[in-house]
């Protein structure tokens, strides 16, 4: 018998640069993976990544409308960086969006018919708690009840789908509506100020840049920052520097949760204007994806929220002037993370040949 | 003399050449709410599709899109992008085509099932799913040996309630002693929800299934279980050869043809179309010869009278479940009635969820 012998080394010299390269490198090997894709589709592959990637954005209303989609990708992103890097698995993004938009949305109806400056913060800010509040279920779960995170975080995503549904099917659906499920449409004292006349850009985008620079002051200027960066990197030394493990997974689920809720009740009083049953495809696990694209970096993530955001577009424009099967925009998602993975392995562990040699069996 | 002629000739011919462009250049564009592979309402409506197609007509459409803030995006890029006319076909399109066809006038767009036309160049049309109902109550009054129809239901919205009631007051017509059993699943489409809803029913005692939800997952369930089983949106025989009696099949094609061409001769106008067996918009799928000759000659004339309207689906007396009057016997019920309907007849089971 003989046999290949690979080994597989840890590298301990890891540049920096590298390190934030490799996503660009994974977004290009996308690329070619997506021609080469194209191609066996019998599609010009020039022509087809031209329609995924150029054209969505070729005009003003095609940017406006990738900032409204990457907006609750990059907030919810930016929340889950601070779980991630402490090493808190919180999976259930989606339900604390969805809890979010239930409580600012059910705030919204309360002050349905109102005019005042005032309603709209209320609004944004219950949505903020109700996210904060559906996130401590897990983190208080974890601290004092040792229940594992990713279990109750992802199946409280369904709890959260079920009461919205319960909600605009039952006691929130429109009267006027016919029964059908959904909520009045708020008033317009609830919704979010749309910047330009004809684009549906709105104020939510000011939410997430500020969002993304508080996160980034938490996380590299502050005592917290370092907790959570220390603890990411070895629990057995934040334990050691007596760190209040316990406090810190709940201070980072909240603010986890609070970007979702924003995320959730951004959308609601923004682009969509009531709610329903669809008020998010799935933001808050592709955000996911987001955050690791963006390495859990407050810039990085901007940028991932865009190409993700993108990809989207890309997607349904595809299918428009091509007629791509939808699905193309999932294959592209998947694509990226993959290559992404796959690179990270290689940069982290070298892989040696030792070249064939026998084996005694 | 000669030099009008030329003239005449150049500018017909200028004139042809014009509108051949424009026609040549007119497009559909389709927005599905699934996937065009669900074999039921998605893929009934790209049946039309097909049809606007086959007409010579060029189409475009675009499948599984989300009914939140993605659908504003996509009706309007098919706007944008020289589409003359857009089918949005599912009901949680209703506020997104309205807003969108504010912004392009010339557009025409026509909205399933919705009740919304906010501007000159929106239309809406649904099928009247409930005289097929009406059929499937006659066949299951007369099939069932334990009196209990089973009904999967999707939303607690009047066309859903309009299936419901059809259904009961056709087969108490022809069996007194039937009752309606419901579950709601609150989906259109979930294969999974579908078929425990389905087991569900069966373990009460439901020798007949029928669905008001996409899926074929409920056939499927009724076909092991031995028990009878209607498809719904499209012809679902092959899935459930021996339990299906028939299929309601959505035929939407001869109207998506009929609008496409008068949006492009220029003859469309707003309208809302409430098209049924009648027209051709709800056709009955093949019936299974199980039922035994005689039955199936006593639904195709009820079919045919429904058609001709010498029979109405909600013919009075009709009573709520609580026993007070809806219809009085020797009326029928008008179309305003029917679009609001939201209380269940006399002989449903159970509660409207609220």
């Amino acid at each position: 018998m003989e046999a290949l012998l690979i080994k597989v080394e840890k590298r301990n010299d890891v540049s920096p640069s590298i390190y934030f390269l490799t996503p660009i490198l994974a977004i290009f090997l996308t690329l070619i993976g997506g021609a080469i894709i194209f191609y066996v589709l019998g599609f010009n592959p020039i022509e087809a990544l031209k329609f995924f990637f150029v054209t969505p954005i070729s005009d003003l209303y095609g940017l406006s409308e990738l900032l409204v989609k990457a907006t609750p990708l990059c907030l919810i992103a930016i929340g889950l960086s601070f779980c991630f890097k402490s090493n808190n698995w919180n999976i259930g993004a989606e339900g604390q969006l969805i809890f979010g938009g239930i409580v600012g949305g059910g705030v919204a109806l309360l002050f349905y018919g109102h005019d005042g400056f005032y309603v709209l913060p209320i609004i944004i800010l219950s949505g903020a708690i109700g996210g904060m509040i559906f996130a401590l279920i897990p983190a208080i779960l974890k601290t004092y009840f040792n229940t594992n995170e990713i279990l109750v975080s992802l199946m409280l995503v369904y709890v959260a789908k079920l009461l919205l549904d319960y909600l605009v099917v039952g006691p929130w659906s429109n009267p006027e509506g016919f029964n059908f499920p959904e909520t009045r449409q708020f008033s317009e004292s609830a919704r979010m100020p749309i910047l330009f006349d004809g684009l549906r850009i709105h104020a939510g985008i000011f939410i997430t840049l500020a969002t993304v620079f508080l996160s980034w002051l938490i996380l590299y200027k502050t005592y917290l920052g370092f907790q959570i960066k220390v603890s990411g990197l070895s629990l057995k030394t934040a334990k050691y520097a007596g760190y209040k493990g316990k406090t810190m997974i709940i201070i980072v689920f909240i603010i986890s949760g609070a970007c979702a809720g924003l995320a959730g009740v951004g959308e609601i009083t923004g682009p969509i204007g009531q709610l329903h049953r669809n008020i998010s495809p799935d933001y808050g696990f592709t955000a996911i994806i987001v955050a690791f694209l963006g390495r859990l970096n407050p810039v990085g993530i901007i940028f991932a929220s865009l190409v993700v955001a993108l990809t989207y577009l890309g997607a349904e424009t595809a299918q428009i002037f091509l007629q791509v099967p939808k699905y193309t925009g999932q294959v592209f998602q998947g694509m990226i993370l993959f290559f992404l993975l796959g690179s990270d392995y290689l940069l982290f562990f070298k892989i040696k040949f030792l070249g064939l040699r026998k084996n005694e069996l | 003399m000669y030099k009008y002629f030329l003239r005449y000739v150049i500018s017909v011919l200028f004139l042809l050449g014009i509108s051949g462009q424009a026609n040549a250049d007119f497009k559909v564009g389709f927005v599905y709410v699934g996937p065009t592979g669900d074999h039921g309402w998605t893929y009934q409506h790209d049946e039309g599709r097909k049809a606007v197609e086959a007409a010579g007509i060029k189409t475009t459409y675009v499948e599984s899109v989300p009914e939140g803030a993605d659908a504003e995006r996509v009706i309007r890029q098919l706007a944008q992008s020289g589409h003359d006319l857009i089918f949005t076909t599912s009901f949680g399109y209703m506020d997104p085509t309205n807003k969108v066809a504010k912004d392009f006038p010339n557009v025409k767009f026509e909205h399933a099932t919705g009740y919304k036309r906010e501007h000159s160049n929106v239309s809406t049309y649904s099928a009247r799913f409930y005289e097929g109902r009406t059929l499937l109550g006659h066949m299951a009054g007369k099939m069932t040996k334990t009196n209990v129809i089973g009904y999967i239901a999707s939303f607690p919205i009047p066309e859903v309630i309009r299936g419901i009631n059809a259904m009961t007051l056709a087969a108490q017509k022809v069996n007194p002693d039937i009752k309606t059993k419901i579950v709601w699943v609150f989906t259109w489409y979930d294969p999974g929800k579908e078929s425990e809803a389905a087991q569900a029913l069966i373990d009460q005692g439901a020798d007949i299934i029928m669905q008001h939800t996409d899926s074929t997952a409920p056939v499927q369930v009724a076909e092991k279980a031995g028990v009878w089983s209607f498809g719904q949106a499209s012809d679902m025989q092959r899935f459930a050869p021996k339990s299906i009696l028939t299929s309601i099949i959505d035929d939407w094609a001869p109207y998506y043809v009929e609008r496409s061409i008068a949006a492009r001769d220029g003859t469309w106008k707003q309208q809302d179309t409430w098209h049924g067996l009648k027209e051709g918009m709800v056709a009955m799928a093949p019936y299974n010869s199980a039922m035994g000759s005689d039955l199936i000659k006593e639904v195709e004339q009820l079919q045919k009278d429904l058609a001709s309207g010498k029979a109405h689906s909600f013919t009075g007396p009709i009573y709520d479940q609580k026993g007070n009057m809806l219809v009085a016997a020797g009326s029928v019920a008008d179309d305003g009635m029917l679009a609001g309907m939201n209380v269940y007849v006399k002989g449903v089971e159970g509660d409207i969820p609220q």
